[in-house]
């Protein structure tokens, strides 16, 4: 599945993104919103699933080496994320569904939670 | 090569500067991936520590290619009790910095997790040092 495919999946919103970014293949997820918790259990999944709407989500995304972020609960994050996002070449995605949802329509389409450390 | 970065522990949104500059210039040295993802991590968390319990602080970072070493240093409250901080779980951190995403209790464990090595001194009123090691392996 590409990030193309998680946008119509999960009837979301592109906050940032570029084709290269778009079209790359995705096969893990987590989902959190306390950014401790990526750090400490996720290890090599690409797209985060979070209700954190400051930039820490996109600098814990950094760390992670995850290339996208979606936020669900239909949340809106300040410029400053998305700027962050733009300059780290990290993906932004906006859902109305909560995670629960958000996480269970991605399962169901095949992706899946990978790894933990 | 040695790095140096200032905190500044009036700015959450701040946080994490140091550790993402350095793990760009870890990637432009060509380190291999898993080890900056290690340097990063346990940076990060340091860094976030020093901004919620310390008013920032200063990190120096000497980066070889056998290791790299990170210094954190604030002049914050200091740890009562280091052995409850290495615990999974265990947080004094605020409600107001676990809205922020923050205080699960995960970070020390997790700093001493991403590396080879890890110190701390500290002392109540006068502050933490934590020194790590990373090994590039």
């Amino acid at each position: 599945m590409t990030v193309r495919d998680i946008i119509k999946i999960l009837d979301a919103e592109l906050l940032y993104g570029n084709d290269e970014l778009l079209d790359q293949e995705v096969a893990h997820a987590c989902g959190s919103d306390m950014m401790s918790d990526v750090l400490a259990f996720v290890k090599d999944q690409a797209v985060l699933l979070t209700g954190l709407i400051n930039t820490q989500a996109i600098r814990t995304a950094e760390m992670m080496d995850m290339k996208c972020v979606i936020l669900v609960r239909g949340k809106d994050p300040l410029e400053s994320v998305i700027d962050l996002a733009k300059d780290r070449d990290i993906c932004v995605l906006k859902t109305p569904l909560t995670m629960f949802s958000a996480c269970g329509l991605l399962y169901e389409n095949g992706i899946r939670g990978g790894k933990s450390k | 090569m040695t790095f140096q970065y200032d905190v500044p522990g009036d700015d959450f949104t701040r946080a994490g500067e140091a550790s993402g500059d350095l793990k760009k210039k870890m990637k432009k040295l060509g380190f291999p991936s898993d080890v900056i993802r290690r340097v990063s991590i346990a940076l990060y968390e340091g860094e976030i520590n020093m901004v919620i319990h310390a008013n920032g602080g200063h990190i120096t970072a000497e980066v070889s290619s056998k290791e790299i070493d990170l210094t954190l240093a604030d002049t914050g409250p200091g740890i009562p009790d280091i052995e409850k901080a290495m615990q999974d779980g265990f947080s004094t951190a605020s409600d107001q910095v676990r809205n922020l995403g923050f205080g699960a209790g995960m970070g020390l464990p997790n700093m001493k997790r991403n590396s080879d090595e890890i110190s701390i001194e500290t002392e109540l009123g006068v502050g933490t040092t934590v020194r790590m090691k990373i090994l590039n392996k």
